[in-house]
Parts: C-alpha cells; structure tokens; sequence
C-alpha cells in the first residue's frame, strides 16, 4: 500500500507545478500588491500638491547597476548548476551574494545623500516615501540574501544539482524579481519627480 | 520562510505512507492536519464570536436603554462603568470598534474562511492535504497570535483601538485624540500586521491547493462551487490585503515616527502640530481597497457553501452551474473597483463618485443571478429542511433584503443623506454580517458529521434556525428607519436631540431583540460541543450528497482516502438525473457505469472515460508487479 500510494501521488497531476514553486510566484503577487499600493498612494498624493522636489540620489544608477550584475551571477550559478559545474556554481552564487550586499550599501548611502539634501524620512511625504519604498525593498532584499546564503551552504552539501534544482530555481526567481522590482520602483521615481 | 516549507516537504511526503503516531502536542496543537487545522480555526472563531456579540449587547444596553443602571456589569468591566452606573462614552467608541473589528476579520473571515477552505479544498478536490501543511498550520498560530494581541488590547487601562473598524486618521494616527487612539491602537495594528500575514498564507495555501492538487478528472468545470467561492475568495485576498499591510505601514510611520503621510496642518488646544502635507483621504483610498473586497472575501466562502447545500437539499443540480461561476468572477474582477462607493462624502470629486457609482451599481447584476439562481434551484424542488438548508434559505432571503439596500447606498447622491447613520449599519449586517454569518452556521450543520462523525441535533437547529432568522429581522430591520430619520451610526447617546426621542422606544426594540438572539446562539454552542461526544453517529454520506467528502471514511485519518484517491467523471450535482436508480449520482461514478441516465453528449464522453480508466488500470498494473 505505502507503495500505491507514492505512485498515485506522483501520476495524479502530471501537468501541475511544483507547488512550492507555485506558493513562492503567489508570494511575488503579494509583494506586487504592497508596492502597487504604496506607489499609486504616491501619485494620489502627488497630484494633492504641496509637494517637495529634490533631486534623487545619482547613486541610484549605480545601485541599480549592482542589483542587475548580481541577477547576472545568479543566472550564471543557475546555468552551471543545470551542467553539475559545482566551482561555477558557488562562485556565481558568492558573487551574487556580495552584489546583493553591495546593493544594500550603496542603497544606505543613497540615505545618507538624502539626508545631505536635506530630505528627511519626518517632513514632506515626498521624501517621506522615497525612504519607504527603499527601506521596504531592501527588507525584501535581506530576506532574499539570507535565502541565498542558505542555498550557497546547501551547495557545499551537494544537495543542488543538475537533478535537484527547485531550492536554486526557487532563490533565482525570488532574486531576479527583486531586481526587476528595484528597478521599477527607480524608473518610477525617475518618471514621477 | 521558503526554506523552512522546503525542508517540510519531504516530512510531509513520507507523512501519508504509514500509520504515523501523533502525540497530543503534534495532533491537537501544532497539527498540520487540514482537517484539524480546520477545526482549530472553527472553535477560534466561535470563541471571537461569542466575544463580539457580546461586546455588540454591551453597546446595544447603552442604546437601548440609555437610562439604564449598568452597576451589575462593573464585575466585568470595571472602571468603564462610572459611579453613577453608566458606560463610560470613551469605552463605548471602543466596544464597536472591537466589535467591527472582531466580526469582520476573527468571525468571518478567519473563521468561515479558515475553517470551510482549510476542511473541504482537500476533501473536495481529492487532495491528501494542503499544499504545504507547515504554512498551513503557520497561518493558524499567526492568526492565534493576531489575537492573542487584540485580546490583551480589550484589558488596556486606556482601553482598546476605538476609532471605529476603519481606524481612519488622523483620529487613530494621534495619541492625544482619545484614549483608545494609544497603546490599543498600536496593537490594533500589530495584530492586523500578523492577521494579514495570516491570511496570506492561508490563501496563498488554498490557490496552490486547488490549482495544483487535483485529483483525475476533476477540471475546472468539475469544480464544486464551493471550491470555486474558496479559490476566489483567496484570490481576492491575496490582491487586497497586502495594501491593507501598505496602508496600516504608513499608518504606523505617522504614529511612531513622526511621519505626515496621513496628517496635515492639526491644531490640538490651539497649538499646531508640525505635521504637513500628508492626506488623510490617502488612508481612505487606500484602506477601502481592502476593505471593500473584504465584503466579498466574507461573503463568497458563504455564498459556495449556500450552492452547494441547496443543491443538495432541493435534490436538483444547481440552476445555472457555468452562469454561478461567471458571476463569481464577476464579483471577484468587480470587487476592486468600487472602492470609492464608502467615500462619496470625503471630498471626493464629484465626476470620481459618478464612475464609481455606475461601477458600484453594475455588481448588483452578478449578485441577482446568484439569487436568481438559488431561487431557481429551490423551485419545484424535493426540499429536504435540514437545519443547514434553513441556513442557506435564511443566508439567501438576507442577501436579497440587504441587497435592496446597497442599490440606495450605491448612488452617490442618495448617500449624502444616509451616509454613516442606521441605514448602512443594517444594509450590512444584512447582507454581509448574517448572509455570512448563516452561511457558516449553514456549514456547520451541513460538514459537522465529515468533521466529528457525528450528527448534531435537528430540532435544536430548529429552534436556533428560528429564533435567529427572525430575531435577525427584528434588530436589523427596524435600524433601516432609524437610519433613514437620519440617526448617525457610533453615536454614544442621542438623548441630546430632540428628533431622536420618538425613536426611543425602537430602540428599546431592537436591543430586545439582539439580546434574544444572541442568547440563542448558546442553543447552537450546546449542539455543537454536546453532539461532538454524544451525537448519533453519522452514516458515511447522511444528505446523499455528491461531492468527494463523503467518500472518504466516517472520521478520515491523516491522508483522507485509506487507498487511492478516487477520480473524478461528472460535475457535482447529478441529483435527481431522469433514468437514475438513486436521485444522485456522486462524482466517483463514472459515465460509463450510468448509461441508463446519461445524456446524449454524455454518451460521447464515455469514449474519453473508457480511455482513461484504461489507463488507469495499466497504472495499477504496473503497481502490482513493482510491489
């Protein structure tokens, strides 16, 4: 019976997703929403007047330069994993892990630059919005370095490889996706000021 | 998270292959069981249930019977009721806050959707579980935690968070506004915070289910409308709530650090506060995305189990199966953009609330095919009046009363007058709070032997039927005068006026009323807890019912089905097919079997049924000789 079961289970939904990796693509729409949310709140309020101009940090192009690079690795690592390359597969994934924290600085000093400006998270929602949408963006992206980290230990393991990719395909999508997103958000910003 | 799922799953896996032994720590607390999960959700309801009737008796008192010495309840509430016997006003802005607060999300959604999604997604689709039992019970003990915090907020000194449900600012974004706007609303917003965590998961979960879990044969269009209402209601939730967690962010900005996303030029005891440029319409926007498809997310898990316990007992297939699912979705895409309809008196542009007033309107068409439907289901029917049928007519004969009501509300111009008073208090409770509410009694009574194996009593679900549909009619429909002589809703007293006075007496009505009917969900809670241990025993399928439940055993262990899961050949609601031995024909039964029954384009799919079950054999085939 113990059997039976097992491969009933497997035979049943031979078209269907894997369905952790369906979860995580819902989580991404949950991660959507919050942004969408936050950004139409900008332009609502935006059209309010009473609204303080600045200038955004120029370290933003910079940022977003790292967080495209880290994609890049990660899709290395993804590509080397498929082949069983385990050195290319933790060098891409180290470096994708060290651009991920290279983002997060330079992220901090886009602050710091705000701060010089005189742009402070109490005061005009102008600004008040800008260290929201960054600061709740890089929440994301600590959780998706500490993601990768885990994966980066479970390589040493040998437990991701060409035959199990789900956890490495899992941070890729998650990775590639705050990227896309930072980038939104910086296109919008560059839009919208 | 995902790593923590991820390590879960093979536990999971290796889960449904042998007789496992739960200790009681792993059965009855943490289980990842769905069918327990389910469970715990129910009894968390019932118990925030009976917490916020409760709370709406205590306001109803103050009501009703202004004049009243309330001393007696000072064991309870202590210091909230003054020297001279009466509710403190501070306190009673914060009993209907609770209440709203309460009934919206621990009752009905928490609860109806919690329990029915949790217990039948899996049943009904032919699943061993959830998608990932760990996040599953994940979104319980979050949403336990959730209200644990509100539950500790109702014993502040200053109180709970009183600025109404909404907790529109500035009132609830400034501490100095009233008391309840301090420590209760900061935990106001961190319970919310881990509630849409909560929810989150949950839904996150039942999307993943029914999409991916499905048993053979079982397509979309095999779907049970409860499954359909289930899976939409997630998705609306997963849309809606994570705004509700970027609104409650920004609120939280400008309660503790001194943001001004919310608040602009404020002037408390004359002097200003250095808060500028923010909108407290913003909030409004923002929150009534959530919030109005909140409505739906209570109302639709409802509205599938109606379908389904109706077809059920009228013993006919569900009038209009394809047009149900068309205006579920109709609902589900209509439900994000009427938001503005609660904001025509904000100051909004005028031209704005035309828009959403036509767009408002509109949904009333999907609503009365639902009701069409449902009537047209019942009629002619062989009505079998379980207490769960009751239910369903009751959940239906509210949405049609209350339904009435939102065309009014729904015109912008109209709503000047009624905004905010009686009137839209029993438009709601109408045909959202006891809709939903009769909805879930409804599947209690309906899945109560599924979940315990065991029939609760019919002639008290009788006598609890009654005396709520009827004293639900006595509270709430009165108030539609009240509302419409223009008493404004969450005022503490209305003695002060001298046009209230001729109301006193409906007043006194309606608190009467409440009363009763809150006394007579004890009625039901005896049921409930007595039938669980001393029921009659249940058969395995005691309303001859189709869907795949009730081909599971009486108490289905972990896994659900003790073999292999059944598949699935025809819709869900082959009751009273002309040519039939039985008057139903449950799922499992394929076309093949039933030639005397099928009809002609059925006949054409039994080729398709031959070749799977063909199939299927070569499976158990190959099972055989790997074993």
């Amino acid at each position: 019976m113990e059997k039976e079961l097992k491969y009933v289970d497997m035979v049943e939904q031979p078209i269907a997703m894997h369905p952790k990796k369906f979860a995580l693509w819902l989580f991404l729409v949950t991660v959507v929403m919050i942004f969408a949310a936050l950004t139409s709140a900008y332009i609502v309020r935006q059209s309010e007047g009473n609204w303080l101009e600045y200038d955004l940090p120029t370290i933003f192009w910079y940022s977003s330069g790292i967080v495209v690079i880290s994609s890049i690795c990660l899709q290395y690592a993804y590509s080397a994993a498929k082949k069983d390359n385990f050195v290319g597969l933790r060098a891409g994934l180290s470096l994708a892990v060290l651009f991920g924290i290279a983002f997060l600085v330079s992220q901090w000093y886009s602050w710091v630059a705000l701060v010089d400006e005189n742009v402070f998270f109490v005061g005009n929602p102008s600004g008040s919005f800008l260290y929201v949408f960054t600061g709740l963006h890089a929440v994301h992206l600590i959780s998706g370095v500490i993601f990768l980290i885990i994966v980066l230990i479970s390589t040493y393991r040998y437990k991701v490889h060409s035959k199990s990719m789900d956890t490495l395909e899992m941070a890729t999508t998650f990775w590639h996706f705050l990227a896309a997103l930072w980038l939104y958000l910086f296109m919008f910003l560059l839009l919208n000021h | 998270m995902s790593t923590a799922s991820v390590a879960n799953h093979d536990a999971a896996h290796d889960h449904h292959d042998h007789e496992h032994h739960d200790n009681f720590v792993t059965k009855y607390i943490f289980s990842q069981d769905h069918k327990m999960i389910a469970k715990q959700y129910l009894v968390t309801g019932m118990f925030w249930a009976l917490i916020g009737g409760l709370l709406s008796i205590l306001f109803r008192l103050q009501l009703g019977f202004p004049e009243m010495d309330m001393s007696f309840l000072r064991p309870i509430l202590g210091g909230w009721i003054d020297e001279a016997g009466k509710l403190d006003p501070t306190f009673y802005l914060a009993l209907v806050t609770m209440h709203g607060t309460i009934m919206v999300f621990f009752v009905l959604t928490a609860g109806l959707s919690g329990t029915f999604s949790n217990f039948l997604i899996p049943l009904q689709i032919g699943a061993r579980d959830m998608a990932s039992g760990f996040m599953n019970m994940l979104s319980y003990w979050l949403f336990f935690l959730s209200g644990v915090i509100m539950f500790i907020s109702l014993f502040l000194k200053t109180g709970p968070a009183a600025g109404g449900w909404v907790v529109y600012p500035p009132l609830s974004a400034l501490e100095q506004a009233i008391p309840g706007s301090g420590l209760g609303m900061t935990l106001w917003l961190v319970a919310m915070t881990f509630f849409i965590a909560s929810s989150l998961m949950g839904g996150i979960n039942y999307i993943t289910t029914v999409i991916n879990l499905r048993t053979k044969g079982m397509s979309f269009s095999k779907l049970p409308l409860t499954i359909w209402a289930f899976f939409l209601t997630a998705v609306i939730g997963l849309l809606s709530f994570p705004v509700l967690f970027a609104a409650a962010l920004l609120l939280v900005f400008d309660r503790s650090f001194g943001t001004s996303f919310y608040l602009s030029d404020i002037y408390i005891g004359g002097e200003a506060l250095p808060n500028t440029g923010g909108s407290p319409v913003l909030y409004q926007h923002l929150f009534w995305f959530l919030g109005h498809p909140e409505v739906y997310i209570v109302l639709l898990p409802a509205l599938g189990i109606t379908s389904e316990v109706i077809a059920t007992n009228s013993r006919k297939p569900i009038f209009g199966y394809k047009a149900m699912i068309i205006s579920l979705l109709g609902i589900t895409v209509l439900s994000f953009v009427v938001w503005a309809h609660h904001m025509f008196v904000s100051g909004m542009n005028p031209f704005l609330g035309s828009i959403f007033m036509f767009l408002t309107l509109i949904i009333a068409v999907p609503s009365a095919v639902k009701v069409f439907n449902y009537l047209t289901t019942l009629w002619r029917g062989n009505l079998i009046f379980t207490p769960a049928m009751l239910f369903s007519i009751g959940l239906v004969s509210f949405f049609i009363s209350g339904g009435l009501t939102g065309i009014f509300l729904g015109n912008s111009a109209i709503d000047i007058q009624l905004h905010d008073t009686y009137f839209v208090v029993a438009h709601f409770h109408l045909v959202m709070g006891s809709a939903s509410f009769f909805g879930m009694i409804a599947g209690v009574y309906h899945w109560f032997p599924k979940m315990f194996g065991r029939m609760m009593d019919a002639k008290l679900g009788y006598i609890h039927f009654w005396i709520t549909f009827v004293g639900v009619y006595m509270v709430f429909f009165p108030m539609h005068y009240i509302g419409i002589a223009g008493f404004p809703r969450r005022y503490y007293s209305w003695t002060n006026f001298e046009f209230a006075n001729m109301y006193t007496d409906l007043n006194m009505f309606v608190s009467v009323a409440a009363i009763i009917t809150f006394s007579a969900q004890f009625i039901f809670l005896f049921n409930f807890f007595y039938s669980m241990y001393k029921g009659r025993k249940a058969t395995l399928n005691p309303w001859r019912s189709n869907t795949l439940e009730w081909t599971t055993p009486v108490e289905p262990g972990h896994g659900n089905w003790p073999g292999e899961i059944p598949a699935v050949y025809r819709w869900p609601y082959d009751y009273s097919k002309p040519g039939a031995e039985e008057d139903f024909i449950p799922q499992t039964v394929p076309l093949s079997a039933t030639p005397e029954s099928n009809l002609p384009h059925e006949q054409e799919l039994v080729k398709v049924e031959l070749e799977i079950m063909k199939e299927e054999e070569e499976v158990l085939v190959s099972n055989e000789t790997s074993h």
